[in-house]
């Protein structure tokens, strides 16, 4: 496993938003969570990203207990987050936005270039909008930003935090093929998804959130032929 | 409202066709740019001797010299510190008239008070007690967000305030006296009389920091600071350590505004509590944000503009200030960016104007 989670507890003030949840990323898996609003998905995101304080248990990555390390810091090791929605520099144009992935590596600009080349070539869209100005974008092409920009950082775990959220159903196809794109290329990604049907087809693993419990787990494919799963999630 | 707002659009224009006019310049003619720039602002206590403009930028009832120095100098350093914090790193602190207070005191005490250091010599002791001061005031309070940054530091300038008027050690309300003046250099001497050594100094001392800052400005600090102020979660998640700049950006602004102080300091000769008043932080804020957050010509312009037009138009004495007010308002309707914007990409505005162009063209 790349990342392993153990009976992890989060607190909101007095209110437990995780109440013990454990899974697992695999080396080059992808890993989808899936499960409704307020199932506590974001929160488990925050938490591996380390914007959020872990009240119990642990969260290990490549062997390494990075419970309590900064944010920052776990960049450094090659994890790296898409944030949910509009989470990109709105005053930067899309170059600086993407610069900014490329923060904590610094150096290297033919490297650098290569990356922008590799994250234009997935997203050509955001070439044509080099020097728009973030805030500027669609919500598809936003999205497209955010996620390019984490991939600017090169991860070795790409967390993507609903991927598809607010985007026309075209639009959804197309960033899950770059998701299974991105993890063909040897990056292990975890999904954080509500599009659950789209998630599972991608996810070699996936797990079910439910009030801050993981309540199913299994492969991706087992999930989606899972009854209750279905009746619950996938619409019948 | 935007028809009104265009009414800019001439001096944005005319900004950018100095901009243009500028990036086609080869290196050679920008650095004579420069000089020429630089050389009429150090003649500009003759400014008034010119015929036809001397009586119109000449300032009633007070030298024009001294203006310069004591109001414009003054709001000008204090503008590119305090842009720092607010422009740059997005942090709203309105108690910044401390750390000003902050450098003016520790150069009163090591002069006069307690001490008998030159000027010169307080000079740097006093800029690192300001960023010290940056550092007590930050570290516990920078994990804050905007409103509640805002009023925490507000306190600060009065907590700053209130010790100097309480406490016997700092001269109470009387202040302290006999500051020491700047080290006499280059023939000139910093009397009592002719403010125009102080002027010199001082315009020094803003070169030197525009230099400074110029340089921070385009590092990977203020890289870190501009993601902070557009998204400060974003940030973090691209491995910015965000709580570091912030501190940083506290500390460098402290600096400055500490060097103001000090400057200042030398000057009057004599300080008291009721030189930093509340009121002059609202009005150092007002400078940058009138002038152009987040751009450091922006900030520069508004300390111009906040401490010369208040004395171009003391013959308005009473209404001044009133009219002054108005000014504010309607900029924040009209241009709520400041007059200089803070720069967007410079890419992106170059792609603009070269499409411009093209349209033109055909």
């Amino acid at each position: 496993m790349l990342l392993e989670v153990t009976d992890l507890h989060v607190f909101y003030g007095r209110i437990e938003a995780i109440k013990g949840i454990s899974f697992g990323v695999g080396e080059g898996e992808i890993t989808t969570l899936i499960g409704a609003n307020g199932a506590g998905k974001t929160t488990t995101m925050r938490t591996i990203s380390g914007v959020r304080t872990v009240t119990q248990g642990s969260v290990i990555f490549d062997g390494q207990d990075i419970t309590k390390m900064a944010p920052h810091d776990r960049v450094k090791l090659g994890i790296c987050q898409a944030p949910e929605g509009r989470g990109i520099f709105p005053g930067m144009t899309v170059r600086e936005n993407l610069d900014m992935g490329t923060y904590v590596r610094g150096g290297d600009s033919a490297q650098k270039a290569a990356d922008l080349a590799h994250v234009f070539h997935l997203f050509p869209r955001l070439e044509e909008r080099i020097s728009q100005l973030g805030g500027t974008l669609s919500g598809g092409e936003q999205q497209m930003l955010a996620i390019g920009r984490a991939l600017m950082s090169r991860p070795r775990l790409l967390l993507l935090d609903e991927p598809s959220m607010g985007l026309a159903p075209m639009l959804i196809a197309q960033i899950f093929e770059i998701i299974k794109q991105i993890n063909s290329e040897g990056i292990s990604v975890l999904l954080v998804e509500q599009n659950a049907t789209q998630a599972l087809r991608v996810a070699h693993r996936g797990y079910v959130l439910e009030t801050g419990y993981v309540v199913k787990d299994g492969s991706g494919h087992d999930l989606l032929e899972d009854p209750a799963v279905r009746a619950a999630y996938l619409g019948g | 409202m935007s028809t009104i707002g265009n009414a800019f659009a001439p001096v944005r224009d005319a900004f950018d066709s100095i901009g243009d006019a500028f990036h086609r310049m080869n290196q050679w003619q920008k650095y004579s740019f420069y000089a020429i720039v630089i050389i009429a602002l150090y003649l500009a206590p003759f400014w008034t001797d010119i015929p036809v403009i001397g009586p119109i930028v000449d300032t009633p009832g007070t030298q024009f010299s001294t203006v310069l120095n004591d109001q414009v100098i003054i709001f000008v350093l204090v503008a590119l510190g305090l842009n720092v914090v607010v422009g740059l790193a997005g942090l709203l602190d309105l108690g910044y008239v401390g750390f000003y207070a902050v450098g003016a005191y520790v150069t009163a005490i090591l002069t006069s008070a307690h001490g008998n250091l030159p000027w010169l010599l307080s000079l740097p002791i006093a800029v690192v007690v300001s960023m010290l001061f940056g550092v007590i005031l930050g570290a516990p309070t920078l994990r804050l967000r905007g409103d509640y940054l805002a009023i925490v530091t507000l306190g600060f300038g009065e907590i700053i305030r209130l010790t100097a008027k309480n406490m016997d050690w700092l001269g109470a309300s009387r202040g302290i006296s006999n500051i020491k003046k700047p080290p006499s250099i280059f023939g000139l001497k910093f009397g009592v009389i002719d403010p125009k050594p102080y002027y010199y100094l001082g315009l020094t001392l803003v070169l030197i920091v525009v230099f400074v800052l110029h340089r921070i400005e385009y590092s990977r600090v203020g890289r870190a600071w501009v993601a902070i102020r557009e998204d400060e979660d974003a940030a973090e998640l691209m491995g910015v350590h965000t709580f570091k700049f912030k501190l940083w950006a506290f500390t460098i602004g402290a600096a400055v505004g500490g060097l103001a102080g000090v400057h200042y300091a030398g000057k009057v000769g004599f300080i008291n509590p009721d030189n930093f008043p509340l009121q002059l932080s609202i009005l150092f804020l007002a400078a940058v944000v009138l002038g152009g957050s987040g751009n450091m010509y922006g900030a520069i312009l508004g300390g111009v503009l906040v401490a010369y037009v208040p004395e171009r138009l003391r013959n308005f004495a009473d209404k001044r200030v009133f009219v002054f007010g108005v000014v504010l308002v309607l900029m924040m309707v009209f241009r709520p960016e400041g007059i200089l914007p803070k720069r967007v990409g410079d890419e992106h505005k170059k792609r603009q104007r070269s499409s411009q162009n093209e349209e033109v063209a055909q």
